[in-house]
Formats: C-alpha cells, structure tokens, sequence
C-alpha cells in the first residue's frame, strides 16, 4: 500500500481550491530542459513479501565474513539493551526535535551525548552531531575558514594521511567556495606527517591544518608537534579522530600547548553497525570562542519560569531558517537515531569501558601484526607506533592473496593502491576487540597455506629477505 | 516613535555614523534597529586594520530574533572596535548611539557620507518602510 494519506478526492479538492487541474502545473516554474521526464532504469514495485525475501538474499550475499578491515568503519561489540532502547517509540525518530514543549527526553538525550562529546575530546562545546564523519570534516573546514578572522587566504593544508574519502568529500562540498585544500605528503618510513613536509609552508597565511590522529594508516602523528607548529603560523588546527581512540590517546584538546580549536570525526564505532556505509553520524566539538561558527544544532540546558530544568534547541539565530545564505552550515540536521544509540552506547560502557575497548583493539592488533608478519612475505610499511591498524605489504600479487582468502569468508582488510597507487599490495589490517586469538590464528593459518601454494618450487615471487 | 539624533547620518540597513573632531567616523546600528531585533546577545565587530567598502557587511548584531549583518556607511579602514560589547552586548539596546557604537572607520573619502540621509529623511524612511 502507498503510504500516502491523501485520497484522489483530497488531491482533486486541494488543486480545484488553488486552481489548478493537475499536481503537473505545480512544477510549472521549472523549464521543460531541466525535468527528468520519466525515471528510467527504476523497476516495477513489488510487495512487501518480494521485497523482503529479495532484501534476505542480498543479507546472505555478504555471508557474514570474518572483519579485518577497518579503514573507517569498525567492527565493535554492541551491547543488546543498545538497539533494544534505542528503538523504543519513544526514542524512534531519525529528526532533530525543534518542539522543546513536547520533547525533553530527547532533547535531553542530545545534551548528554554533547556533553559526553566534549569530555572525550577535551573541548568546551559539542553539536547534536553531523551526517558524517567525512561531511563533518568538510563543515571543519568551512567554520575554520570562518572562524580565522586574521587568514585571508581561504587556505587549508591537508596531509595525504587524512582518510581519502574525507579528503575527496571535503574538496566535493568546499572546492567551489574558494578554499584551497593543499596536500601535504607523508613520510614513507614512518607514515606520518613531518615537520619538513610543512616547511615550506612557514610564515604563509594558513587558515587552518587538518591532523588525523591516529591518521589514516592507524599510525599516531605528532600532534604536539604539528599543532604548535600550525598556531605559531596563525592556523587553526582541525583534529580528526576515531572516537574510541580518544579513550586511550591525548584528545584534540589537549593536543600542544593550547589544543586543537575544532574536533570532528566518525561516530559509528559508538555503537553503530556496519551497515553498507551508513548511515553513520559525523561529531563536532569545538573551543567555547569558535561556538557561533560551529554549524549544526546545539540543545543547551536552561530552565523554566518556574525555575525547573528544561532542554531546548540554542544558538539557532545563526542556522538556515533565520540566516539564509549567510547560515554557518545549510546542513541544520543531525542523526537523531543514531547519536541515541551512541549516548545509550557510551552511558552502557562509561569512560573506563571505552578505554578498556581501545586497549583490547590495540592489543588485537599487535597481535594480528605479529601473526602476519611471521610469514617471510609479509612486512609492516611503516616503522611508528599504530593503534588499532597497520599497513602490511606481500611480497607476491596481493589479488592471489585476497582472492582466496575471500573465499574462506575472511575480509583481510583494505588494499591501500586504490588511493596510495604508491603503496602497491599492501593491505590496511585491523582487529577490533571482537577478533579472539583464534580469529587472528585462522586469518594467519590461511595466508599461511596461500603463500605456501603460491611460492611453492617454480614460482618466480621471491621473500621479503632475498 | 524611535529616538533619531538630529546630528547624525543614518544609512537605509539602519546604521548611524557620527564624525568625529580627528575626521573619523563612529557607527552603530539605529535605534529603531536595535528595537526591531530585540534583546542583544552577541555582537561580531570587524577586524581592526580591515579594509571596508561602502555598504560592505563587516559586522553582525545576534538577537535572541535573529543575527544580522552591520553595514559600513563609508569606505575606509576599521581603526578601532567597541571590544566592550562582547561582555555587554546589551549596550547596543540600552544606549544605541553611545556606548552601543560598533565600530570607528578611517574614511577614504569622507565625500560618501553625501550619500547618507540625515535624520529628517531617515524618520520619513522608518515610517515609509513601516507601511
């Protein structure tokens, strides 16, 4: 059944009352050259009994494999009670609630996740999240370029560690504004940003350097460093982060000697399954004197006449429906439901489970590391500290590894040449607190055979040590 | 009926400028403004050292109604902010044209304050733009 509640009577009474013949002449503004006319390549409807049977195929199309892949999304244990509250009729709602009158529960569900937020990363503010931690990044950079009131020059260094996607989403939303993202590459022994790289860019007009910590690669980059090197040249710093990394590592607010001004990132490893790229939330936080240029939502605590506690949307003077074109962000929405389960997520674990999911991440992949690289054909690329993934380069043609190993139902993780054409058969790994000791000893056992079939005697691939 | 001082200038996006004894211009946003946006909650000045046009957006009065951008009446550069409004920003409610004043510019040529009405064509403009 259409879930529309106009009857064809309604629709005929509505258009006769404006006086038009057809729901057509509605769109009448917009010139012939631009409409679609039909949608092609969209097929007939089906009931819901099709569509969930074909919607189960496609579920056990994945076949459930065994996680080594991380790269963005990551692989964590959810509590039950999560999804059970989340999903409640009284928390189910992907929309921001503007009504503070009739919605104190889930403003103040929002205020509690802020100020989870802030004490994460060690900043002042937080808004009621973004769509994503890549969008986030994009609405980072936009508030820094606004933010930076001595930069004139609208531009942003961005290290090549910075996650691609991010990178690519950023340039998407910022490129026609008159930002300019310049890269900054990284060093090929360590996978980080040195100082030497941003040299050349000393006493130049910055607005702002973006770090991801842990970047890209999983490896820590020297925040102290490159943060005090970005305020001595007026640039604001941007710090990306992983949110379960923040439990354990310095956060962006503590980062150098004053901090990072601006902290985005992916939410999703609160509490959000992996589920075909999203949806997912972006986070931001923020220092209390870049508040009114951060977009987003922000629901503050006040109280009423009566001097009670009460929750409501704040600071809205400066979003879309009063700012028009001039709004800090045209993005004034947040993900409802899944900072819910986040919140939920992070009051079930608390600040000491959190940091005890880092610590089990990073052991897990220390050992994952040591399990792979017992194999002579497999070397780590990178020689710095790393938090819950490394790079890993085989010595032989990574498909004939990924292929087979595929077929076993593991996802041994991310081949990096996709965007690192540099980085040829290396595979981004990770094992999050769910990988046991015998998920990490199946992955090795299995290469281990692989490499043994494919350099047996005959075969022109030759050891790392050779 | 706002309260229009007869010795200054006001711009049509309701600023007022006043010129100083050293040539320089002080500006605010009218009366009349102030009390159509409401209570004041925050205001943005310019960069001091910024190079401004005329009718040029270089500052932002927030209300708890709605945020709205400060105009320069005149060219020139911004050589002193009223850094007292970010503790206070209800000054510009309760004293519009004294300690409320937003900004001071150097003119680059005082000649565009020609442009600008006089008390007299400002009240027939509130009251025209009131219809």
């Amino acid at each position: 059944m259409p879930f529309i509640p106009h009857s064809e009577s309604d629709v005929r009474n509505m258009l006769a009352t404006i006086g038009s013949d057809t729901i057509e002449d509605l769109f009448d503004e917009i010139p012939e050259s631009l409409r679609m006319g039909k949608l092609t390549g969209v097929p007939e409807g089906m009931i819901e009994q099709e569509i969930a049977r074909l919607m189960m195929q496609r579920a056990e199309a994945d076949g459930r494999p065994l996680c080594f892949m991380g790269a963005g999304a990551y692989d964590h244990h959810i509590p039950a009670a999560v999804w059970e509250i989340t999903t409640r009729g009284e928390f189910y709602s992907a929309y921001t609630p503007y009504q503070a009158e009739a919605s104190q529960g889930t403003l103040q569900l929002i205020y509690e996740y802020q100020t989870m937020m802030t004490q994460l990363t060690g900043l002042d503010v937080s808004n009621a999240s973004l769509y994503d931690g890549a969008s986030g990044l994009a609405e980072a950079v936009l508030m820094a370029v606004r933010a930076n009131r001595k930069s004139k020059s609208h531009r942003i260094l961005i290290p090549t560690t910075v996650h691609p996607h991010y990178r690519q989403t950023t340039h998407t939303i910022v490129h026609n504004q008159k930002i300019d993202l310049v890269e900054v590459p990284y060093c090929p022994e360590g996978g980080n940003t040195l100082a030497d790289a941003l040299k050349q860019y000393e006493g130049e007009d910055i607005a702002a350097l973006v770090i991801q910590h842990p970047n890209f690669f999983g490896i820590l980059e020297d925040v102290d460093m490159l943060t005090d090197w970005a305020h001595a040249q007026g640039a604001l710093v941007i710090g990306v982060a992983n949110p379960v990394s923040m439990a354990l590592l310095k956060p962006p607010g503590a980062w150098g000697t004053s901090g990072a001004d601006i902290a985005c990132g992916e939410g999703q490893p609160l509490g959000v399954p992996m589920m075909g790229g999203g949806p997912y939330f972006g986070f931001m936080c923020c220092k209390q004197e870049f508040v009114r240029q951060m977009p987003g939502r922000i629901v503050g605590r006040t109280v009423d006449r009566d001097d009670r506690i009460g929750y409501t949307l704040t600071l809205q003077a400066r979003e879309q429906h009063i700012r028009r074109s001039k709004a800090t962000s045209n993005i004034c929405t947040n993900q409802g439901l899944l900072v819910t389960a986040a919140t939920i997520h992070m009051s079930l674990l608390g600040a000491e489970g959190l940091k005890r999911v880092a610590q089990a991440c990073h052991a897990n992949t220390r050992k994952l590391v040591d399990a792979l690289t017992a194999s002579e054909y497999v070397e780590p690329v990178f020689n710095r500290p790393y938090f819950h993934e490394a790079a890993l380069r085989f010595s032989l043609p990574l498909d004939n590894v990924v292929r087979p190993l595929n077929a076993h139902n593991i996802l041994p993780g991310y081949a990096l040449a996709q965007e690192y054409p540099e980085l040829a058969d290396t595979l981004l790994v990770c094992a999050t607190e769910t990988r046991t000791d015998a998920d990490i000893a199946m992955y090795a056992d299995h290469l281990g055979r692989i490499i043994n079939t494919q350099t047996a005697a005959g075969s022109p691939v030759k050891p790392k040590m050779a | 009926m706002s309260n229009i001082p007869v010795e200054l200038k006001y711009a049509k996006t309701h600023e007022w400028a006043r010129t100083n004894d050293d040539g320089s211009v002080t500006v605010g946003i009218s009366d009349s403004a102030q009390d159509q946006l409401g209570d004041m909650v925050f205001i943005e000045v310019p960069e001091i050292g910024a190079t401004v046009i005329a009718e040029e957006a270089c500052a932002v009065v927030e209300s708890v109604k709605a945020a709205s951008d400060v105009y320069a009446p005149i060219g020139g550069e911004i050589v002193e902010v009223n850094e007292a409004l970010a503790d206070s920003p209800e000054t510009v409610n309760n004293d519009a044209y004294g300690e409320g004043w937003i900004f001071r510019i150097e003119p680059v040529d005082a000649g565009e304050l020609g442009a600008l009405m006089d008390a007299d064509s400002y009240s027939d403009f509130l009251a025209s733009e009131s219809h």
